[in-house]
This record gives structure tokens, sequence and C-alpha cells, in this order.
């Protein structure tokens, strides 16, 4: 097996490369991108230019990396924990309940501070994990399928409640806003709570190794010497908090989570600390390119990035659906 | 068996009662021809998701898959928006509804027996992957609609909008004089046919060995189930659970694998659910348009019960 490997390693610095450059390419693209004649020179320039860039472009771009890097990581963190390559935010309801939760801040407080809406969504992203967690454990392992396909039912289930609440207080075009992931509101001082989220990824990357552990299930996480409780619990909680930062901030980017991971784990293996910072990337290149796409395919109007990741996305889950078959996933 | 008819028959009585008398003033020749139209709307697509969806699951030989479920009616929402976008919104709103409608239905046709079709030829033995696949069709329809929706011009747009979400209490009823025939052909041939339909519930292998000739009875039976969503997404929009919970409750009270009585009973069921609910929803509780919320909610809980039952036993 020895010099089968070998041309693998060698050409390991290959993606990381392939995927830096496409990252400068595109941000170079999203930086000159929309109504107004800008190149990225005027970055360094005083005067309109610059503060078109400072105050709507650069925000923006930045937003959509953080967004996209932030969600992969938190699609592997489910799919470690879960140790089912098919759950992400998108398909486990843990975007739907922190819809639920924000709504109910809308209606119960409605004046509260953005922290107290945070904490109160995230809260609620977290138990609604938690409930599909539960569900889950009680399906056969034969069935690997059942998993997202339980979750999005229940994912279902949780949004008809929100629509329900919403449409009875008028209150429908939030939801849409959540659930549509889109980045023509981002300025400068309206997506900071974005580095958040892509500091919860951050902090993902250094208990990537208890994760792995943890998805063996619990009586190997003890054997290993493992809090298997305090993982899950902050496990979940990353997720939540990037679901619900992602969520207030943007909005849901559905199988942004599910897509990346299994794209770099074909082609890169099952390491998560290896992977991590890999998934991170591909999921900002990636969503960054919807964004750029829905910029440019009916410019000067705009097609939400979460449109044209729904698009790519469902595609490609198609494709791993069909693509693997009845072996274990 | 004809006791249970009995009281569904009362029901669904009491139903239409309500749903033409509830708070109801003024001048009686306009109310009833008012409530009557709605109401004849709302029995077609009654009829037509309970009948598509028993006769969807038989076909596919499970009480899980239904129509909906694996994307038909995004699909025929698609490709409305589709035409939308080819012809213009112009284009579009000056071709006659009935000419509109056939056109979609021809598409829709051509486009589940293809891909239907195949599906169930080839991926039955593996239930969930095919439940996984048609939820997310039905996502990637939605977005592709979503996507072509967005690209169409915004005054264009005011032609499609709205049509994503189901409701029945704008129930399009220019399309009934098309519609109602063209259900109840459906519906006698679905009856006449509900023998074959017993046979074929036994599984393919039996099927054939009994000598039907399975191939032929599964296009048919596509083609009705084809006709009749095209037919109730064309008046309400989109319901995915609706005809799920119709039939499950259906197969749970009349206990039976004959046809004849599973259709008549969750026909009687799916009026009772619909006309009832929506008197109830928009004249008692004042609740305006949520009823295909509330239905879709139970219905998604009836299919979690459902897989997760299936997989215990």
């Amino acid at each position: 097996m020895r010099p089968h490997l070998a041309p693998l390693q060698r050409t390991s610095a290959f993606w990381p490369i392939v995927l830096a450059i496409l990252l400068v390419g595109l941000v170079a693209g999203s930086l000159v991108t929309g109504a107004a004649n800008v190149s990225a020179l005027d970055l360094f320039r005083r005067g309109e230019s610059g503060d078109i860039l400072l105050v709507s472009r650069l925000p923006r771009t930045l937003a959509t990396i953080l967004t996209g890097a932030s969600l992969a990581v938190a699609g592997v963190i489910m799919q470690t924990l879960v140790r089912n390559r098919f759950v992400e935010p998108a398909t486990t309801g843990t975007g739907q309940c922190a819809a639920l939760g924000l709504l109910a801040t809308l209606l119960l407080v409605p004046g509260a501070p953005l922290l107290a809406k945070m904490a109160i969504s995230s809260a609620a992203a977290f138990a609604g994990t938690a409930i599909f967690l539960a569900l889950v454990r009680r399906l056969p392992p034969t069935q690997p399928l059942l998993v997202p396909l339980t979750g999005i039912v229940y994912g279902g289930i949780v949004g008809s409640i929100s629509i329900f609440i919403a449409y009875e207080n008028d209150l429908l075009q939030y939801i849409s806003v959540w659930m549509n992931g889109e980045f023509s509101g981002v300025l400068q001082g309206r997506y900071e709570l974005l580095w958040a989220s892509g500091a919860a990824a951050l902090a993902a990357y250094f208990y990537a190794d208890q994760f792995t552990v943890a998805g063996f299930g619990k009586d190997t996480a003890h054997g290993l010497g493992l809090s298997y409780r305090t993982v899950m619990i902050a496990g979940l909680s990353i997720v939540a908090l990037i679901t619900s930062f992602t969520i207030l901030t943007v909005g849901m980017l559905p199988f942004v989570g599910l897509v990346v991971p299994n794209i770099i784990s074909r082609f890169r293996g099952d390491n998560t600390k290896e992977t991590l910072p890999l998934v991170a990337v591909l999921g900002g290149v990636l969503v960054l390119a919807s964004d750029l796409i829905g910029r440019l395919i009916r410019y000067p109007y705009e097609i939400p990035a979460g449109t044209i990741f729904g698009v790519l996305g469902t595609g490609v889950f198609l494709w791993l659906l069909f693509a693997r078959p009845t072996r274990r996933v | 068996m004809s006791r249970t008819f009995c009281i569904l028959g009362l029901c669904t009585l009491l139903s239409i009662t309500a749903f033409m008398v509830l708070g109801a003033r003024g001048n009686w020749d306009f109310i009833l021809v008012f409530r009557g139209t709605k109401l004849v709307a709302l029995a077609l697509v009654a009829t037509s998701i309970a009948v598509a969806t028993v006769l969807f699951q038989t076909l596919t030989s499970n009480r899980i898959l239904t129509p909906s479920i694996m994307g038909f009616d995004a699909l025929y929402i698609l490709f409305q928006t589709a035409l939308i976008f080819t012809l213009g919104g112009f284009g579009f709103s000056t071709l006659a509804p009935e000419l509109k409608f056939a056109l979609e239905l021809c598409l829709l046709s051509a486009a589940s027996l293809v891909l239907f079709g195949s599906l169930i030829g080839q991926g039955m033995h593996d239930l969930f992957r095919m439940l996984l696949v048609g939820v997310v069709f039905g996502v990637l329809f939605q977005s592709l609609t979503v996507l072509l929706q967005r690209m169409i011009d915004p005054n264009e747009f005011s032609v499609v909008q709205g049509s994503l979400f189901a409701s029945f209490n704008n129930v399009d009823t220019t399309l009934i004089a098309l519609a109602t025939p063209l259900v109840l052909a459906c519906c006698a041939l679905a009856w006449h046919k509900r023998s074959v339909w017993d046979v074929m519930a036994l599984g393919r292998e039996q099927a054939i060995s009994l000598g039907l000739n399975y191939k032929r009875e599964l296009m048919i039976g596509l083609a009705l189930v084809t006709a009749l969503i095209a037919t109730s997404t064309a008046l309400v929009g989109p319901v995915a659970f609706f005809g799920l919970l119709v039939s499950a409750i259906s197969y749970e009270i009349t206990k039976t694998y004959h046809h004849g009585p599973i259709f008549l009973s969750s026909i009687l069921i799916s009026v009772i659910v619909l006309v009832g609910g929506q008197a109830i929803f928009e004249r008692v509780l004042g609740l305006g348009a949520t009823l295909s919320i509330v239905v879709e909610f139970l219905g998604g809980l009836v299919f979690l019960f459902l897989i997760l039952r299936r997989v215990r036993v």
C-alpha cells in the first residue's frame, strides 16, 4: 500500500493552494462587483469609492466568508457528534428552532436588546437540537438515511409552528428573512455578530479531537477518559451559537454544512482536526461564489445567495445520495 | 364497516352544512353561489388529494410515501414558473387558462413518468433513500422556482407570486369548470380499476404472477396520480402532508386492503378535514387562512410517527 499512498502525500498541498487562489480571486471579484464602479485599489484611497468599499463591499465579502466557514464547521460538528454524514443545522431542525426562539422574543419581549435575543434564540436552537438527538437515538443504526429524513420533517413541524404564530401576528416577513440567507443588507456595523460566529467555529477547531471521540458513543468516550456529556454540550452549544448568529444577521443558508464537509471528506478523508481548516475555507469560497453569482446573474438586481446555494446544494446532496450506495454513510 | 361509513357520511354532511350556513348573513342567492363555488373547489381538492395519495401508496407498495412528499406539486409549480419565465408575464396571462393548465399537465406528466417511473422501478428496495431523495427533490424544485421567480421581471413576478404557499382560503375558482370533469373522470377510472389496485398492492412479483400487465397498470396509475395532483396544486397550491394525514386515518379506521372502501373513506375524511376545518377556522376561530399550516403540522407529526413506528416493527 505504501507506494500507493506516496502520490497522495506529495499532492497534499494541492487542495489548500487551489482553495487559496479561488478565495483570493473571489474576494477581488466581490470587491469590484456592484452597482457603483469601484476598483479594488480604491480601498487605499480616500473619497467616495473608498467609502463604498469600506462600508459596503468589504463587510459584505467578510460576512459571506464568515457565514460560509462557520456554517460548514457547524456541519462537521453535527456530523461527527451524530455520526451521520447527512446532518447539519438545516436537516436537524436547529435553524427552525432558532427562528422560533427569535419569534418568541419578538412577541413576548419586543424591546429586548440584541444580546438577550441572541441568548434566547441560541437556547432554543440548543434545546431543539437536543430533542432531535434524543429522537434520533431511537432510530436503528442500520438506517442512516432515516436520520436526515426525520430531521427535515422535524424541522418542518417546528417551522409550521413558527409560520402559524407569525401568520396570526403579521410577522411572516421576519420568518422569510430569517430562513432565506441573503447578504445585500450587510453594511459596516450590521454584520459584526458574524465575527462571534467565526470565533465559535475557531473554538470548534480546538475541540475537534474530542468531538471525534464523542462520536464513537458514550461508552467508548468514557473508556477513553472523556466526559461525554461535557463534549456533547460544548459541541451543541457551538452549533446553536453559529446557527442563531447567522440567522439573526443574514438568515439561514441551508445545505452549506452538509455539502461542504462531504466534498472535503471525499478528497481528504475524515481526520477532523486536519480537514477542519479546509472545510472552513471551502465553505467560505462556496458561499462567496454563490453570493457573487447571485449578484451577477441578473445584474444590477440581486438574487439571494441562499437561493443560489439552495439549487447548487440540493444538487450536490442528490449526487451524494446516489453516489454513495447502501454502504455505511 | 357500514357503521363507519354512516358516521363518516354524517360528519361530511355536517361539515358541508357548517361550511355553507355558519355566519351567513344577507342574500342567500349570493351566498349559495359564492360559498357553493368554494365548496365545490375544496371538495375537488380533497377528492384529488385523497385518491392520488391512496393510489400512489399502492403503486409504491408502502403507506408512507405520498406524491407530495416526493415533490410532485413542487415540480408543478416549477413548471408554472418556467412557463412564465419563457413566455413572459404578458404572454402567460394572455394564454387561455384551459390551455395553460393542459400545457402544464402535459409537462408534469412527462416529467413525472420519466423521473418517478424510473425511481419506482429500481429504487423501491430502499424506502428511506427514496423518501429522502423525494424530499430533497422537493427542496430543489422549490429553490429552482424561487430562482426563476427572482430572475423574472418584478412586474411579471406578481403573476406567480403567492403560488408557493397553499391556501384553502383563496381557491383559484377559474379552473373549476375544467377541473371538475377531469377529477371526476380520473376518480371514475381509479374506481373502475379498484380490483386491479388490490392486486397491485400485493407487490410487483405477486401482481405479475397473477397475470397483471404490471408495467401498463403502473403507468396508468402514475398518470392518474399526476393529473390529480396537478389539479389540486393548480387550485390551492402545494400541500405536503395533507394526503398522508388522510390516508393514514383512512387505513386506521377501515382496516381493510380493498381499494373500494379505502377510496371512499379517504375521500370522505379528506372532505371532512378540509371543508369542516375551513368552516371552523374561518367562521368560528376567525383564523383566516391558517388551516393549511395546521394540517401540515398534523401531517408532519403523523409522518414522523409512521416512520418511527415502522422502524420499531
